[in-house]
């Protein structure tokens, strides 16, 4: 679906639509319906060897190469870590790895999400961003 | 119950006055004004504590037992005064039988290392409680690891409480018992355990007592002669005073027979390349320089505690946790775990459909600090059958208005999730 938009572009389109939201309420509302519909992960890829460590909530994160690119499925058990998944899933998924792993991260801040970038170990999107460098990592050295 | 040699005058109890002395409390959180429910993890400082710390540093800041010169006099004249205030305050009858540490955690790792080292044989059991948190379970598992001895569990009931009985047959059928390590309060429960008639068996079986004091220190009025416990930890920034301080209460006679834990500077009467002598009580167990500025800090802490009526404090902080008992129940699919008669005030909930990641992320986006997650205490949350809770923990700055302000929270993130 953003697959014709650079990831840039898909960073910075995420920022656009958040920017609509001017209270939090609304912000988080949206963070929850994009989790919502983000696409269901193939029950065998909800495995315990997919969970991303350093998440107070259960996050699935699966990653497999198709055509070259990196295609991440992904699930959480709590709805707005869900939705936190959905937005990098939609920033990152079916991409280059070197085009992942040369990401900039600064659009969590720009779209009024830094909080969840914190090192306090209850949050999980640092742990989440850096599972899916990882495996672009992975994939970028055997290609 | 506690007998004081002086008894002083207390302040009248009087929540809008205690408030004013939190400079923090007038922060705004994400713009709205700060709601702090996360007091069992820490509570809040006022202002003499904050102010005790720095005065410290700024007029006599100098290492304690070691000068000769002015200041270093000073500091440890300041020091020595908390060590008293603090032996006052849990009624101690020494005050060498306090010893300083950085919290609760190393106050128990202390007292499972040494004790392990002094009374563990193989085949030994440890007696814990199902509740305990993570500080309270591991320090044991290591110490039992060490010495061949095993850990066992009293039972938690459905409540949140010891299960009585299986906790007496345990202290009297086992015959190779040797420790008893219990909290006085359970952080996630909230539940204030019955410790004093379950040492009273575990003395009569000759069983050395430990208990975490951790989450009553802020509380209740604890007594360590009238609970006849043998050790008793806590820590100083629950019970609004600095972090990084703690307290490790001994008696006497069981000190002084403990091994050290730590070695290095302070503890020692002498050292030769061969062998060395230890200090006596309390410095045996303070190797290294003190957190002075905190202890300091945790000392005035304590007084500060000490100007109020504590069963006051008690009695504002049960005021809250029932009108919020009753306000959160009101909640449709909202379930209180720990429902114990007595109870400090901590209320730990979970609700259908409602991670609590979720609601406390929500809560905190309007200005509420609430804890989420296991709380340190994994066992307890297998023991319920949950992943984690929701916990508010209250402390006696803390209003009615707040917790009505976290139940609105409650409901409008309940509407947002489901």
């Amino acid at each position: 679906m953003t697959t014709t938009m650079t990831l840039a572009q898909a960073q910075q389109d995420l920022v656009d639509e958040f920017a609509m939201f001017t209270d939090w309420q609304d912000r988080y509302e949206h963070l929850i319906e994009l989790g919502k519909d983000l696409p269901l992960i193939a029950p065998e890829n909800k495995v315990d060897t997919n969970l991303v460590r350093g998440c107070q909530s259960r996050v699935w994160l699966n990653a497999e190469m198709k055509n070259d690119l990196v295609h991440f499925t992904a699930d959480s058990d709590a709805m707005i870590t869900k939705g936190i998944v959905a937005l990098l899933v939609r920033v990152y998924n079916d991409r280059a790895p070197q085009e992942i792993l040369g990401a900039s991260t600064d659009f969590i801040d720009r779209i009024g999400l830094r909080e969840h970038l914190s090192p306090n170990r209850a949050n999980g999107l640092s742990a989440m961003l850096d599972q899916m460098k990882r495996y672009a990592l992975a994939y970028s050295s055997k290609s | 119950m506690k007998t004081k040699a002086a008894p002083v005058a207390k302040s009248t109890f009087n929540v809008e006055e205690i408030r004013a002395q939190f400079p923090i409390l007038k922060e705004l959180v994400h713009g709205k004004p700060l709601v702090y429910f996360d007091n069992g993890a820490t509570s809040q400082k006022p202002r003499r504590v904050i102010k005790a710390e720095s005065t410290y540093y700024a007029t006599i800041n100098a290492n304690v037992h070691r000068g000769v010169h002015t200041l270093s006099t000073k500091a440890t004249e300041a020091q020595e005064a908390a060590r008293e205030a603090i032996r006052k305050h849990i009624n101690a009858k020494h005050a060498h039988e306090a010893i300083f540490t950085s919290g609760t955690t190393a106050g128990i790792n202390l007292a499972a290392t040494s004790l392990g080292q002094l009374l563990l044989k193989p085949g030994d059991v440890v007696v814990i409680s199902g509740m305990e948190h993570h500080s309270n379970i591991v320090p044991w598992q290591l110490a039992c690891e060490r010495h061949g001895a095993v850990l066992k569990v009293i039972p938690i009931t459905e409540s949140g409480e010891w299960d009585g009985q299986l906790a007496d047959e345990l202290i009297c059928q086992l015959a190779n018992c040797k420790i008893l390590a219990i909290s006085h309060v359970s952080n996630t429960l909230g539940t204030i355990n019955p410790v004093k008639k379950l040492i009273a068996l575990a003395k009569k079986k000759g069983i050395t007592t430990v208990v975490d004091g951790a989450q009553a220190i802020a509380h209740l009025d604890v007594d360590v002669q009238d609970l006849g416990c043998d050790l008793y930890a806590f820590s100083g920034h629950k019970a609004y005073g600095p972090t990084g301080t703690g307290v490790l209460y001994g008696r006497e006679e069981l000190l002084s027979r403990m091994p050290p834990w730590q070695g290095g500077g302070e503890m020692i009467d002498t050292v030769t390349l061969e062998k060395s002598t230890w200090a006596k009580l309390p410095f045996k167990f303070e190797a290294g320089t003190p957190h002075i500025a905190g202890i300091i800090g945790l000392g005035e802490a304590i007084s500060w505690m000490e100007d109020y009526d504590k069963s006051a404090m008690a009695a504002h902080e049960h005021v809250l946790l029932e009108h919020a008992t009753k306000e959160l129940l009101a909640i449709d699919g909202l379930r209180i775990i720990g429902t114990a008669k007595e109870k400090v005030g901590v209320i730990s909930f979970v609700i259908d459909g409602v991670h609590h990641y979720d609601l406390g992320t929500l809560l905190d986006q309007q200005g509420i600090a609430v804890r989420t997650g296991h709380h340190c205490t994994q066992p307890l949350m297998d023991r319920f059958g949950v992943s984690g809770t929701t916990r508010a923990s209250f402390a006696c700055f803390n209003t009615i208005a707040e917790v009505d302000a976290m139940v609105a929270g409650v409901k409008k993130a309940v509407k947002m999730l489901r």
